[in-house]
């Protein structure tokens, strides 16, 4: 009953944690421009022009990481019935009466959602950042498609970090998911609470 | 940039207001009468000689239009532009030779779009200029000007464009272009003035035979501080693109208008969401139900 | 410039042809477009190309290269064939009433008195006819078959508006309109200017294009008017000055004339000079040749030149031949001339057939160029891969380059298109070893005539005693300069009308050219300059633009020549009672007791109304000459001859004398005469232009300037490149039969097809102001290709109308 269960491998949680750090850099940096209130952080950075710099670059390697890990969890992600209805019962399982009410594998609904919004916000930030790239791209693209890039790119990065507020509130509510990209393992009640399905998979053979 | 004499109206990435209590100001404008201007391009070298440009020798690419496009050294360039206007059977040839450059718009997009806290101000006689010591190189402000006029340079990543010449107005000069123009197609002076001026010409044009001739001083930016005399006014899309009715493009009045604060707010709010749920809801703690489970 | 720049904000058309004032003078354009702003003037454009000015006229008209003359003969004829001229003016004011020899004749296009060896006419049968007093025979009522009237309207009737299409290519409606637009301004109170430059003179006939052009403005009575005239824009800012100073082979300065071998005596040479009056009452203002001739030599060689040595008439050479720089290059070209000093003068561009010109240079022993930058005629003998493919091992020509100051680093005066002089003070030192170019001349005359002291030789009496006065022998300064061509009095000068009235004391410089004297009193360097730094100082420098009678006659503001009078012929402006034609362009008019207004009056200012002086004072007949019977060596009136090179077979006026095919009295060269191209294998009109991004070539040498007009081009029509499969921006290879060029096409709806007796006619734009040094692309020099003939009266090239091949290189 005490028994851990893997749920992340050593390289995965490695992965994640590079993502968690550039996702923090390169959000921080883009917070900077965001909106003037922010601009502060550039100061994070050595000031306007370097986070100008850095910023694309910290995006990059983020997407380079990012991408690294979602071709490993996307077959994950495949919304199934199971998820649909676990989406319906959303309000439900928010206040923490998941029981029973769906079978739920090794992610829930939620969580998918959340993982294609990622990867959505993720191209597209890469794409549009492309396009107004200062000095390098911006450019090669003409100048109708560069005003479109622009806000698309700072609704992306909107909808990331929304996306990520929620990703980082749920691993806190949610007790003992941290365990699960810390140390790689979770419990068998969490697991049999919060990903029935799963636990039956991953406790088929034992 | 120029001398830091004038007082702003606007300054970019900034949200609170600018001292207005000296904005007594008379409004400047540059009126450009096209009707008037042979293209010498004696402008664009008085342009770079008064600011210390010094733009590359390129090459011809089959038009008179030298350099090709404005860039960090060329903040004035001539756009030449055959067109043939049709009278009645005939097709009359036309020569239109624009000088293009910064409008200063009243509402200057690039100012919106800029987000490093005053690189890019307006002042109160309504010249926008560039302060590329504040300027971070992102180029922004070029998606944000419906004109495409600022450009960054290779070598330094700063935004660059025609300031009016701030120092000189500052000092009670006129822009070095307009001192240069042998034609008298440069005029300054009042934005009410020139307004005036422009009507004089347009009148004279209408007489000519143009009786579409008007001035340009679009309305979607908030009209400009630099003004042209077309003798197609209704047509200015002629003139090598000249937007006919030009405004900060939606998507960016959307992206530095209402999305960001908006989207500021639904972070916080997704913060504080989190917090109110985690208050009210505690923490969904499976071990710990477990346990209790087994306690009970 | 009859008028001034300043002055054409008056007018009420304005006619630019044979020029591009927009392109090449853009700041005097100005006060065309003030006339359009405030005067409400029509500016009517006349091009082979859509121009720059064509772009900014209320009305364009295309032409074919090389036939102004048909187009304005066709205006001649439309105004006297619908009555649209100023009669009162053409009456009094022109020869329109003289009456001609009968012996004169105008026949298949060649005049009376043809030498078709020699290329030369004999004028004696084109003279007026005289009485018994010596007068020429006037018919007042211009009926007289054989008076100019009659005369003109015979010979111009051949030019309907059907034949001006069929020479020009102008369709005849454009043709007509342009017409309509100039004939408003037969009015008395409406005035036209013509503005016209090099797309005149460099032309085998161009002397006689402008003289129709003058013949236009004044059967419309627009000379002498505010707003009118016949405006020649100078090219360079001082090229008015070279020629004022006579820095041509033949002229002394102020228009006087070198004498020629059979004038060996001062009396012969004199009298051909000082013209007597044609007419009773006239001024014949050359009258005065004596004074200023004598006051010229006295500048010269001061004491040396008494009444004893005839002024040291002997000590001026007396030219067998023309020495233009066409005759020059073709000496040296023959290995006759072997030494060249070559000053402000860049020959390799600036002259026809470059291929000729360096081949001329490479003959000689030695080469001085005097110039502030490299220019190519310095670094002829270099090569310069295509652009200059020569071998300089085979060249043994000694190049010697002193290099000289620009304007700007020196003080001096400029005269300006305007005959306004403009004092100029230095703005910068100039770098290096550069020199002015008086300090230049002075440190080389000084060693010559130390040589001459020495050595002697056959004939050193002119160099030796050439008057050199100057404070530092080896560097005259501009004002000493100055001084001497505005002119002193040497003993004490006298009013003719009471001899104890001292004008001019002896040492002072004199007031002008009225005090100038034949009997040695006075010295002078320039006639025409006289008045120009006077005991009151230098007139030139004067910076007062105030225009007390607002049409721009700032009166105090420098200094024009003659006499600071702004409008030559002024006196026309007024009717023959005295009254002017405009009283809102008010000129000069009779008071009752004198000449007055906002000008310096062209007459002599006490001379009444009703003594009938003709305001054309310098002539003997004492009005304008509508038929020259003297003067022009290629016919009394402008005859239609196609240009040497043409791509036509015949001349459609005179389809079927092929001696009036091209300009009959033009000089060719032997050999050149079978370099020119043929319509088979060259069968496009070129023209070559300048921009207005560049200055010749000197501004190639400059980085602005370079960045707005990178790289030679030509500019061709759509149907030409769309036929020869050219697009925008592509290579192409120009050849005539002298070279090739190899550049940029830019293709343009502004240079459009033509037809010309009944033959679709293309035209080639070549742009000059490249080459092969600078600091813009590398290009080849236009003149490569342009034929090497002249004016036949100035001997100016032929640079506007040859013909080319294009195709895709």
């Amino acid at each position: 009953m005490s028994t851990s269960i893997q749920r992340y491998t050593e390289r995965e949680r490695m992965n994640h944690w590079v993502i968690a750090i550039l996702f923090f850099l390169a959000g921080l940096s883009g917070l900077a421009f965001f909106h003037p209130s922010m601009y502060w952080l550039t100061n994070l950075f050595g000031g306007g022009a370097w986070t100008r710099i850095l910023h694309p670059f910290l995006g990059v390697l983020m997407f380079m990481s990012f991408f690294g890990l979602m071709t490993k969890l996307w077959h994950h992600n495949k919304i199934t019935d199971a998820d649909k209805k676990w989406l319906a019962a959303v309000s439900e399982n928010l206040t923490g009466h998941e029981e029973g009410l769906q079978d739920v594998g090794r992610y829930n609904g939620g969580q998918k959602v959340l993982f294609w919004v990622t990867v959505v916000c993720t191209f597209l930030l890469l794409v549009t950042g492309v396009m107004f790239w200062q000095p390098w791209f911006a450019d090669s693209f003409p100048i109708g498609l560069r005003r479109i890039a622009a806000p698309l790119h700072a609704l992306s990065a909107a909808v990331l970090i929304l996306g990520t507020i929620v990703h980082i509130y749920a691993a806190i509510w949610i007790k003992g998911s941290i365990r699960a990209m810390s140390r790689g393992t979770v419990s068998a009640a969490w697991a049999r609470k919060h990903h029935p399905a799963w636990y039956r998979e991953m406790t088929r053979n034992s | 940039m120029g001398l830091q004499t004038l007082d702003l109206k606007q300054r970019s990435a900034t949200t609170t207001p600018s001292p207005q209590a000296k904005s007594n100001v008379t409004e400047v404008a540059k009126l450009i009468d096209v009707s008037k201007c042979i293209g010498c391009k004696a402008c664009q070298v008085a342009c770079s000689e008064w600011n210390d440009l010094k733009e590359e020798i390129g090459f011809n690419h089959g038009t008179y239009d030298n350099p090709r496009d404005l860039t960090e050294n060329s903040w004035t360039v001539m756009r030449f532009s055959e067109v043939e206007m049709k009278e009645g059977e005939e097709a009359r040839l036309e020569w239109l030779i624009r000088k293009d450059g910064c409008m200063h718009c009243a509402d200057p997009g690039c100012l919106k779009a800029c987000p490093a806290p005053g690189a890019i101000v307006q002042y109160a006689n309504g010249i926008v200029d560039f302060n590329q010591e504040s300027c971070i190189g992102c180029g922004n402000c070029i998606t944000g000007c419906p004109f495409n006029v600022p450009r960054i340079s290779q070598k330094d990543s700063k935004a660059y464009k025609c300031s009016l010449c701030s120092d000189r107005v500052s000092v009670g000069l006129e822009p070095a272009c307009v001192k240069t123009c042998p034609t008298g197609a440069i005029s300054f002076g009042s934005k009410e003035d020139m307004t005036d001026l422009a009507e004089e010409r347009v009148v004279d044009l209408v007489e000519r035979g143009y009786k579409t001739a008007g001035l340009y001083d679009p309305k979607g930016v908030g009209g400009t501080h630099v003004m042209y005399v077309l003798k197609h006014a209704d047509q200015p899309m002629l003139y090598a693109g000249l937007p006919a009715d030009p405004s900060v493009a939606f998507s960016v009045e959307l992206w530095k208008g209402g999305l960001k604060p908006l989207a500021l707010l639904g972070m916080g709010a997704a913060m504080l969401g989190g917090l109110l749920h985690y208050l009210k809801v505690g923490p969904n703690d499976a071990d710990a139900e477990e346990k209790e489970k087994e306690a009970s | 410039m009859t008028n001034h720049w300043t002055d054409i904000k008056n007018a009420d058309v304005v006619l630019i042809m044979g020029g591009n004032a927009a392109e090449a003078h853009p700041c005097g354009f100005k006060w065309v477009t003030e006339a359009k702003h405030h005067n409400k003037a029509k500016l009517v454009v006349v091009d082979p190309r859509f121009t720059r000015s064509a772009a900014m006229s209320d009305y364009y008209a295309p032409i074919r290269v090389g036939t102004d003359i048909a187009f304005l003969g066709g205006i001649i004829n439309y105004l006297l064939a619908n009555d649209k001229i100023q009669h009162e003016y053409v009456k009094a004011y022109t020869n329109a009433s003289f009456v001609v020899n009968a012996s004169y004749k105008c026949e298949d296009g060649i005049f009376c008195g043809y030498d078709e060896a020699k290329r030369k006419y004999d004028n004696k049968d084109w003279a007026y006819e005289l009485d018994k007093d010596g007068f020429a025979v006037v018919d007042e009522t211009m009926q007289h078959e054989r008076c100019v009237m009659q005369i003109i309207k015979r010979h111009y009737s051949r030019y309907t508006p059907e034949m001006v299409e069929t020479i020009c290519g102008t369709p005849k409606a454009a043709f007509l309109k342009v017409c309509e637009m100039i004939a408003t301004t037969s009015r008395p109170d409406r005035v036209m200017t013509i503005m016209y430059a090099l797309g005149w003179t460099q032309h085998s006939q161009g002397s006689q294009m402008i003289r129709t052009g003058a013949m236009v403005q004044l059967l419309l009575g627009n000379i002498g008017l505010a707003g009118g005239g016949m405006n020649a824009l100078r090219g360079h800012s001082n090229i008015q000055g070279l020629t004022d100073l006579g820095l041509l082979s033949n002229l002394l300065p102020g228009y006087m004339t070198l004498p020629g071998q059979s004038e060996q005596k001062i009396e012969d040479y004199l009298a051909k000079r000082a013209l007597k009056p044609l007419r009773p009452n006239q001024m014949s203002y050359w009258q005065n040749y004596p004074k200023f001739f004598v006051s010229f030599q006295k500048a010269w060689w001061g004491k040396a030149a008494t009444a004893e040595n005839q002024w040291a008439y002997d000590y001026l050479p007396k030219l067998d031949k023309g020495y233009d720089v066409l005759q020059a290059f073709e000496m040296m070209h023959q290995g006759k001339i072997n030494g060249y000093l070559c000053q402000g003068f860049n020959p390799v561009a600036s002259f026809p057939n470059k291929a000729k010109i360096v081949g001329a240079l490479s003959k000689l022993k030695f080469l001085v160029i005097i110039d502030p930058l490299a220019t190519e005629t310095s670094e002829f003998w270099q090569n310069f891969g295509p652009y200059n493919d020569v071998k300089p091992e085979e060249i043994q020509t000694e190049v010697l380059r002193l290099p000289s100051t620009c304007f700007a680093e020196e003080d001096g005066s400029l005269t300006n298109s305007g005959r306004w002089l403009q004092w100029h003070w230095k703005g910068a030192e100039p770098p290096g070893e550069a020199k002015a170019d008086p300090e230049i001349m002075a440190e080389i005359f000084t060693r010559v005539r130390a040589l001459y002291q020495k050595d002697q030789g056959a004939f050193p009496d002119p160099i030796v005693n050439l008057t050199w006065p100057y404070r530092n022998p080896k560097f005259p300064s501009p004002e000493e300069l100055a001084m001497e061509f505005s002119g002193k009095a040497l003993a004490d000068v006298t009013d003719p009308k009471d001899p104890t009235k001292v004008l001019a004391k002896a040492g002072e410089q004199v007031a002008g050219f009225a005090q100038l004297r034949d009997d040695g009193s006075t010295s002078c360097g320039c006639w025409i300059y006289s008045g120009s730094w006077t005991q009151a100082g230098n007139q030139m420098a004067r910076r007062d633009n105030a225009d007390p009678f607002g049409i721009g006659q700032t009166l105090n503001w420098a200094w024009a020549w003659p006499a600071n009078r702004r409008i030559l012929y002024n006196r026309a402006s007024a009717d023959p009672a005295g009254k002017p034609w405009n009283a809102k362009r008010k000129l000069v008019a009779w008071t009752g007791e004198k000449w007055a207004g906002s000008d310096i009056p062209d007459m002599r200012p006490d001379a009444k109304p009703e003594e009938g002086v003709g305001p054309f004072i310098m002539t003997a007949e004492g009005v304008a000459k509508l038929f020259v019977p003297s003067g022009m060596v290629d016919g009394p009136l402008p005859e239609h001859y196609e240009p040497f090179e043409s791509p036509l077979a015949t001349n459609p006026l005179n389809p079927k004398n092929a001696k009036a095919f091209a300009n009959p009295a033009a000089r060719v060269f032997k050999g050149d005469m079978e370099q020119f191209g043929k319509p088979d294998k060259f069968p496009y009109a070129a023209t070559t232009y300048r921009l207005t991004e560049h200055f010749h070539y000197w501004t190639k040498h400059v980085h602005d300037n370079a960045v707005a007009q990178p790289q030679q081009f030509v500019e061709i029509g759509e149907e030409l490149a769309a036929a020869k499969g050219i697009r925008n921006g592509d290579k192409v290879r120009v050849t005539s039969n002298r070279g090739k060029i190899e550049t940029v096409a830019v293709v343009t709806k502004r240079i459009r097809t033509i037809t010309c007796d009944g033959k679709k006619v293309f035209q080639v734009g070549i742009p000059i102001h490249w080459g092969f040094k600078g600091v813009a692309q590398r290009g080849y020099i236009a003149n490569t290709l342009t034929p090497f003939v002249g004016d036949a009266n100035t001997q100016t090239p032929e640079f506007k109308a040859f013909t080319v091949n294009i195709e895709k290189a």
